[in-house]
């Protein structure tokens, strides 16, 4: 099964590679351009070196933020991988459970960003939000735009609510794919249901698990709009994520410099938890030294 | 018994989930002054005013008109780009065949936010600021690879030996590839237009900065009305339903390719 | 090990069946004796996947009961059946070693590890997997990977049958007689009952005691290779079995003889009582081509003229034509067919006489 080998296929590929190098080349050039200049004005610009690299990574705050962002980006890990699995499983394979199932699950994937933080402020807020009033009426007072941990438990609710559900349609994907004739063997086995689960279900959906655990973590680092709608990066800093202050940074106090240099640092960094992760999943459980698919 | 308690457990996830969306709905239907002066579960004096307003107002409606016309040219775009060169990773080895691949990812996760100021100054230099096309492009940069990655996967699970057995019986490339190629992978082609169609309609930070007036989304649209106006919760509650609508039509008319997608293991 | 009873079974997929196609499996009775290995043969769709799960308790028949020696077991679960199966295409628990996988069986049941040891090492010598235990299962080629499936089911003691769904499907041409005959040592040294399903008659003839031919949801005829070859009840059997497949000419009674296109050809004496006892519509007379002489001296004699010679290598086959029937003759590799020859000769006690598709004598 080895793929034909033949460079024509690059023509094939052009398209693709043009219109994503404008979108992602030039517009990286502009910011290493940046990330190496002190910017005056137009036409007035000094070249500055690393100078906002280490301006950048000696700053606190930024510090702070980072590590809100790994909590957070870990926090949705933790929970959102096991609630979709375990929703995947309770879904049904056939009728008309499926496609009912499917198009509610896609529901919160399909709502704008902003509007999803919209949504939760309606929701949560004391005077009108069925939750926040709800809390507030068993006694405990509830207030996400003045209190920090109310705040982060509003955030973290909203995204599980948010994303759980690609989690679910790429993990119930996975498991649709297992032949039947697994689950026949493992009942002649006298599999228990968690044996089953351990020793088929869960290695089966190993390439599904993997695509769920990269999207959630990349898309979780770089969240943006949702809070920003919801809490502003508040009260205080206490959700001001990696995304936030750069562009508090970059459009708030047009600090370019140092925007482009945080910009390039950020992108390694998902790059790197990235690969991180993907050669941690592919070796995972197979007992494998160096991975291969 | 466990298939009870399933049962159960899957019922309550889904109310969970649709909570917050009945809550906006229900919202929407009331007045802002109803709104603040009561609490209530079902709307008791239901009303249409917010989404009359929405629909008579061109400042409101024009937004809805912009984010699917820049979202259609989008998913047209990144299908019509990513088909060949999924086809070409899926069936060929070539030089640097890899790294592209791995390239193309890489920029799936590059953070939007970098991308911010660069791209205003490079769609200002071609005056591209405000159209349609320019956040069509954009929004490219994270669509195109996450479309090249899952139609790879789908045609992966097609057999080479079709490809092998339609160029014996003399058909061209093209032929082959529109006649026979794309309706076999139908399927995929339903779920990645409906992700693409998902990650440009649910994107707010680009959209937002490359447009002003002409091309602005309707999410930008709220962000602003939103401080404009003090608040209105009745009018942002209709305007947040009607952008759950375009979305649900999509997954209407894919519903059938997404189980079919999603029963070949692939997304 | 078990004797295994199929008592009235009859399925259906539909809720409430109402005409005959809704049935994918007909009402049938079968008894299948203790250590036998019997095969069920059939195009796809002919009903018998179906009836292999409901052996191993994955469809629950509509009518009927399923008894392992005197036991019922219709309303018990496969894991509560005592049966193994192997699948089309190899099934193993991807993250396991070979010995794990084994072993599962057993440690699900709660074995003490002590007997699993010996279990598995016996089992692995058996199936010359001694070699492989500490490899990860997935490693391993197809056809080790369907013995894993198999040694599986042998592991556990107390399994009544061995069922194989097509389970040479994706071996390798050249291992696939290799696997076969590691089958059939095994069914001689342990005399398990093994079921084994597959639309390969080769497999089915060269693997099983007796086979069951199925078509429609019906089980035609279970016989050993030898009844189906000369003896099938059915047209349909006739046809499926043999390559090329029975020839069947339209004729008519007339005395004691059969009239196929104005010739006459002469019936045995317990031929005509039998059908005389069978009134008809239409009656055939079925003959295999490797029971046509083009050379022969004896028989009765059949006038044809030649068509078609097909050299296969180690035989030929020739089409010739009976009037407006056609008839296939098989003939020896060293035979020259001259395409002048108008007559052929049949073997008198291999003629056989079918009533509306169904055997007379």
């Amino acid at each position: 099964m080895d793929k034909w080998q033949d460079n024509r296929a690059w023509f094939m590929v052009l398209p693709v590679f043009a219109i994503v190098a404008i979108s992602a080349i030039i517009p990286l050039m502009t910011v290493v351009n940046y990330s190496v200049q002190d910017i005056f004005g137009p036409g007035q610009r000094v070249f500055v070196g690393t100078e906002w690299f280490k301006e950048v990574l000696t700053n606190s705050r930024l510090h702070d933020a980072f590590i809100r962002q790994l909590i957070f980006s870990t926090l949705v890990l933790v929970i959102e991988i096991p609630l979709g699995v375990l929703v995947a499983l309770a879904l049904p394979k056939r009728g008309w459970g499926v496609p009912v199932s499917l198009v509610l699950l896609a529901l919160p994937l399909l709502i704008p960003w902003n509007v999803i933080g919209t949504i939760w402020i309606i929701f949560t807020r004391p005077d009108i939000g069925l939750f926040g009033a709800a809390i507030n009426g068993l006694g405990i007072s509830f207030d996400h735009t003045a209190n920090p941990l109310d705040a982060w438990v509003t955030v973290m609710l909203m995204e599980v609510w948010h994303w759980t559900p690609l989690v679910v349609l790429l993990a119930y994907a996975g498991l649709r794919a297992i032949p039947e004739a697994y689950f026949q063997a493992a009942r002649i086995d006298g599999a228990s249901a968690w044996a089953t689960f351990r020793y088929i279900q869960l290695p089966k959906m190993r390439g599904v698990l993997t695509i769920a655990v990269l999207l959630r973590f990349m898309d979780s680092f770089l969240i943006y709009a949702e809070p920003f709608v919801l809490t502003g990066g508040g009260p205080g800093n206490a959700t001001t994520f990696l995304s936030i202050h750069l562009v508090k940074m970059a459009v708030g106090q047009f600090d370019l410099g140092p925007a482009a240099a945080f910009s390039l640092i950020y992108f390694l960094i998902v790059l790197l938890f990235s690969w991180l992760f993907y050669q941690a999943l592919q070796n995972v459980g197979t007992g494998d030294k160096g991975g291969g698919r | 018994m466990t298939l009870r308690k399933r049962h159960i457990g899957l019922l309550i996830y889904f109310g969970v989930l649709l909570l917050p969306i009945y809550w906006m709905l229900n919202m929407s239907l009331r007045t802002n002054a109803d709104i603040l002066g009561g609490f209530a579960f079902v709307p008791t004096d239901p009303t249409l005013d917010n989404y009359l307003k929405i629909f008579t107002d061109p400042s409101w409606y024009s937004g809805y008109i912009n984010s699917i016309i820049y979202v259609s040219i989008n998913t047209v775009i990144s299908l019509s780009v990513a088909l060949p060169a999924a086809y070409a990773f899926s069936r060929y080895r070539f030089f640097g065949d890899k790294h592209m691949f791995f390239w193309l990812l890489t920029n799936r996760m590059a953070p939007p936010a970098v991308f911010l100021l660069p791209f205003f100054q490079l769609y200002s230099t071609f005056g591209l600021i405000d159209t349609h096309i320019a956040v069509a492009i954009s929004h490219c940069l994270f669509n195109v690879p996450l479309a090249v990655w899952i139609l790879e996967g789908f045609m992966s699970g097609v057999p080479r030996e079709i490809d092998e057995m339609a160029y014996m019986d003399g058909y061209s490339f093209p032929r082959f590839f529109g006649t026979i190629f794309v309706p076999l992978i139908r399927s995929g082609i339903g779920v990645t237009a409906f992700f693409c169609f998902m990650f440009s309609w649910v994107e707010l930070l680009l959209a937002r900065t490359l447009t002003t007036t002409d091309a602005k989304p309707i999410a930008a649209t709220m962000t602003r009305t939103v401080s404009a106006t003090g608040l209105d919760w009745g009018l942002l509650a209709a305007a947040g339903v009607l952008t759950i609508v375009p979305g649900a039509l999509v997954i209407w008319f894919v519903r059938n390719h997404m189980a079919k997608g999603f029963a070949l293991g692939r997304v | 090990m078990a004797r295994i009873h199929l008592d009235g079974i009859a399925h259906s997929y539909s809720p409430s069946p109402e005409s005959d196609p809704d049935w994918a499996l007909k009402a049938l009775d079968q008894v299948w004796e203790h250590g036998g290995a019997y095969a069920l043969l059939g195009p796809s769709g002919c009903g018998k996947t179906t009836l292999l799960n409901v052996i191993s308790g994955l469809v629950t028949p509509t009518q009927g009961r399923v008894l392992f020696d005197e036991t019922d077991v219709t309303g018990l679960a496969t894991e509560q059946r005592n049966i193994a199966q192997v699948f089309q295409f190899p099934v193993i628990y991807d993250t396991m070693t070979v010995a794990e996988n084994l072993a599962f069986p057993l440690r699900n049941r709660s074995v003490d590890e002590g007997t699993v040891k010996t279990r598995v090492a016996e089992v692995a010598e058996l199936l010359d997997l001694s070699g492989d235990l500490n490899k990860r299962a997935r490693r391993l080629t197809a056809d080790a990977k369907q013995k894993i499936s198999l040694g599986r089911g042998l592991v556990r003691s107390d399994v009544a049958a061995i069922l194989f769904d097509e389970p040479l499907t994706v071996i390798d041409p050249h291992l696939k007689w290799q696997l076969r005959r590691k089958l059939k040592q095994i069914h001689e040294r342990f005399k398990l009952t093994l079921v084994y399903v597959t639309h390969d008659q080769n497999e089915a003839l060269t693997f099983a005691d007796r086979v069951a031919v199925m078509q429609g949801g019906r089980i035609l005829q279970v016989g050993t290779p030898q009844e189906l070859f000369e003896a099938p009840v059915h047209r349909y059997v006739g046809f499926f079995i043999g390559s090329p497949g029975m020839n069947f000419l339209p004729c008519a009674l007339d005395g004691g003889d059969a009239v196929v296109q104005g010739q006459r050809v002469p019936l045995g004496p317990d031929v005509l009582a039998a059908a005389a006892k069978r009134p008809a519509q239409a009656y055939e007379l079925g003959v295999r081509p490797e029971f046509i002489t083009l050379d022969g001296e004896t028989g009765p004699r059949l006038d044809i003229s030649v068509g078609k010679v097909e050299d296969l290598g180690n035989f030929k086959i020739v089409t010739a034509s009976v009037g407006e029937h056609r008839l296939k003759i098989k003939a020896p590799e060293h035979q020259s067919v001259a395409p002048d020859i108008a007559a052929v000769r049949l073997r008198p006690d291999m003629v056989r006489l079918y009533a509306d598709g169904e055997l007379v004598g």
